[in-house]
């Protein structure tokens, strides 16, 4: 069988770059990642709200979890949760089939559920970044 | 298996599926609930009935524990999580086409873990709503914790 060889012209940027990576392709490693810091953050998260069976809240009073550093943590788990929502919530869609668009004989010029998928997914951005403003709000300390 | 066939599903990791599925829906209701509490808190009054405090200061968090309805929203909460969690975990590491046996062991390690956590939240989300609504119901008792 003849092969054929093509050389990575792409070099270093194939990583970020090359092959098949759309932005649904970026979605689905964001989406990943968020999830994997949700989980780390809960199975901390369960344990320190505990405390407050003992009366202590390390999140309060200048107390361990009450510094700068946390607070931004805090906020990028905030921010994890809102893209893996918002992101989620468009997988079910598409899972259920209900925002793949319809069926269609192919026939060129071929159509693409991309058509479909991608409003949503922009929309679901839209959202998550109002979320984040709201969110923010809270954090910089405009609102309690 | 033969050269050609292809690993047949097991049944019960379609459900498995789908109850990942419905959980994420169920925790973006609940946990939607939580987000608003504690950082919208200041801009929706909601479950904050000190708003000159933080949404999470003591008196709030304790005002909160004292509510039956939140008690059960934060225990099926935790429950919705860790199953969601950590079969989103599984799924990730099964992609690492294990071998059965390593397979079997991980999903019993996650599902030890999911129960232990659950446990545990339960307890003390329990053990705070007690403990809060003596104190509320008591003013003048002084609130040792535990």
């Amino acid at each position: 069988m003849n092969e054929k060889h093509y050389p990575n012209s792409l070099g270093i940027w194939g990583w970020l770059g090359g092959g098949r990576w759309g932005l649904e392709r970026y979605a689905y490693v964001l989406h990943r990642l968020t999830g994997l810091g949700l989980v780390v953050y809960l199975l901390m998260h369960v344990f320190v709200t505990a405390l407050r069976v003992k009366g202590i809240y390390l999140w309060t009073d200048g107390r361990f979890f009450d510094r700068p550093a946390f607070r931004v943590g805090e906020f990028l788990v905030f921010a994890a949760f809102a893209y893996h929502a918002l992101n989620g919530l468009r997988l079910v869609l598409v899972e259920l089939g209900l925002a793949v668009g319809r069926p269609l004989e192919p026939v060129y010029p071929y159509k693409s559920s991309i058509g479909v998928q991608r409003p949503l997914f922009i929309a679901m951005m839209a959202l998550a970044a109002l979320l984040l403003l709201a969110g923010g709000a809270e954090f910089l300390g405009l609102v309690k | 298996m033969r050269e050609g066939e292809m690993k047949q599903v097991e049944g019960g990791e379609t459900a498995y599926w789908t109850w990942h599925m419905a959980a994420g829906v169920a925790i973006f209701a609940l946990l939607g609930l939580h987000m608003t509490t504690m950082h919208l808190g200041g801009l929706t009054g909601l479950f904050v009935a000190y708003p000159t405090e933080q949404a999470v200061s003591p008196a709030n968090s304790h005002t909160r524990d004292a509510s039956l309805f939140l008690t059960v929203v934060y225990i099926l909460l935790l429950g919705l999580a860790l199953y969601h969690g950590l079969y989103g975990l599984r799924t990730m590491l099964f992609e690492l086409t294990l071998k059965p046996a390593t397979e079997q062991a991980v999903t019993t390690a996650l599902v030890v873990v999911g129960l232990l956590l659950l446990g545990f939240g339960t307890w003390a989300a329990v053990a705070a709503h007690q403990g809060a609504a003596y104190h509320i119901a008591s003013p003048e008792a002084v609130y040792v914790g535990g």
